[in-house]
């Protein structure tokens, strides 16, 4: 059992009992190893099914905008990521900060679950860890890994584990990584040719089946209506073609411009293993360059994208 | 916007931004000659073209 899941079943349950929060919002352990259910614990015996642990890669602020009837506040586990997002919700007025009771959880990273899949020839039966060790077994047998090597991309260069907003802590906060190059992967497709570009996107979504996990998993997907969903006007094709599918991945990007987290949510949901933060990533590095901005580190600061600053960069205009 | 564009492969002479006012029609001749001129250059878009058939 992870260290974390004891303790935050009882300060779930501290909470639930004294009232802080109506439910809280956290992980369960789902029906195959590996896999981590987001659950909502409305009362005590509810918290004995809260887990934690290096799978949870999920992102549950994803799941505030649809909570419509809670009189009391709502009690949610927050990891770096998640936590950003809350504050991203908080800035786009979605969700008051009065009304969240927010459990911090400084965290070590996730574990890239498709990349430990690929050690085994049949199906994990086990998975557990000690610190930094992951004990995985299947039928055949059994591997010893360490956790750093096997970390999901996104949270190899993450700098922001420990949460920018909460009530209380599940623990004390961890060091923040140094991470040397942020954008690598970003600068690699940048110094490829136009033509080089446009077959490597090809070859990224040419398995998109559009089932949309990417945007049910992310957390700024949150219209009521989607416009891959709108008939009148049609703004996207619904079929396979591989023009209606990178259209539908260059607009999901769009919309999370200068709000994106790099939380891996998307790529976490992906039935197909496609890198869909190869897009948003783009955008965040332009976030970072252009508007030194990264988003959801602070409720009282306006994204980029929301203020006009006599300064802001023009030099696309002819 | 553009940027996004270009990351994905579309060339970068292909697409343009620019603020014209209403009344400043002069500069509108002068944006669409220079935009035309520089996608002449780069020929027919083959990318984000759909085929029906």
């Amino acid at each position: 059992m992870h260290t974390y899941t004891e303790k935050i079943q009882n300060l779930a349950k501290d909470v639930l009992k004294q009232g802080k929060a109506e439910m809280v919002i956290g992980f369960k352990q789902g029906t195959i190893p590996m896999a981590a259910n987001p659950f909502v614990a409305k009362n005590e015996n509810d918290a004995d099914n809260l887990i934690w642990s290096s799978t949870c890669g999920l992102n549950l602020a994803n799941y505030l905008p649809g909570i419509k009837k809670c009189e009391g506040k709502i009690g949610i586990i927050a990891k770096g990521c998640d936590s950003r997002n809350i504050v991203t919700h908080i800035v786009e007025n979605k969700i008051d900060r009065e009304k969240l009771y927010i459990i911090g959880l400084p965290c070590t990273g996730m574990v890239d679950k498709k990349q430990i899949a690929l050690l085994f020839d049949d199906e994990i039966t086990q998975f557990s860890e000690e610190g930094n060790t992951l004990i995985v077994k299947s039928e055949t047998k059994e591997e010893k890994i360490n956790k750093q090597e096997y970390l999901r991309s996104n949270c190899k260069t993450c700098t922001h584990r420990n949460p920018v907003i909460y009530d209380e802590l599940v623990s004390d906060l961890v060091e923040e990584q140094i991470i040397e190059d942020q954008f690598a992967d970003v600068k690699k497709i940048e110094a490829m040719s136009s033509e080089e570009k446009w077959d490597f996107f090809d070859k990224l979504t040419e398995d998109c089946i559009r089932c949309y996990a990417c945007r049910n998993a992310c957390p700024l997907c949150y219209c009521p209506t989607c416009f891959v969903d709108e008939s009148g006007p049609q703004w996207v094709g619904k079929g396979q073609n591989t023009d209606d599918i990178k259209t539908f991945h260059y607009l999901r990007a769009y919309h999370c411009a200068g709000r994106c987290t790099d939380c891996g949510a998307c790529e976490e949901a992906c039935p197909m293993d496609i890198k869909v933060r190869n897009f948003t990533r783009k955008l965040n590095k332009d976030s970072l360059e252009l508007f030194n901005w990264e988003a959801g580190l602070d409720i009282s600061q306006r994204p980029p994208l929301d203020t006009y600053q006599p300064d802001d960069p023009d030099d696309f205009i002819m | 916007m553009g940027n996004l564009l270009e990351h994905v492969g579309i060339e970068k002479e292909r697409v343009h931004f620019s603020w014209i006012s209403s009344a400043e029609a002069t500069k509108f001749v002068d944006v669409v000659k220079k935009i035309t001129e520089k996608v002449r250059a780069l020929g027919p878009n083959k990318k984000l073209k759909k085929q029906y058939n």
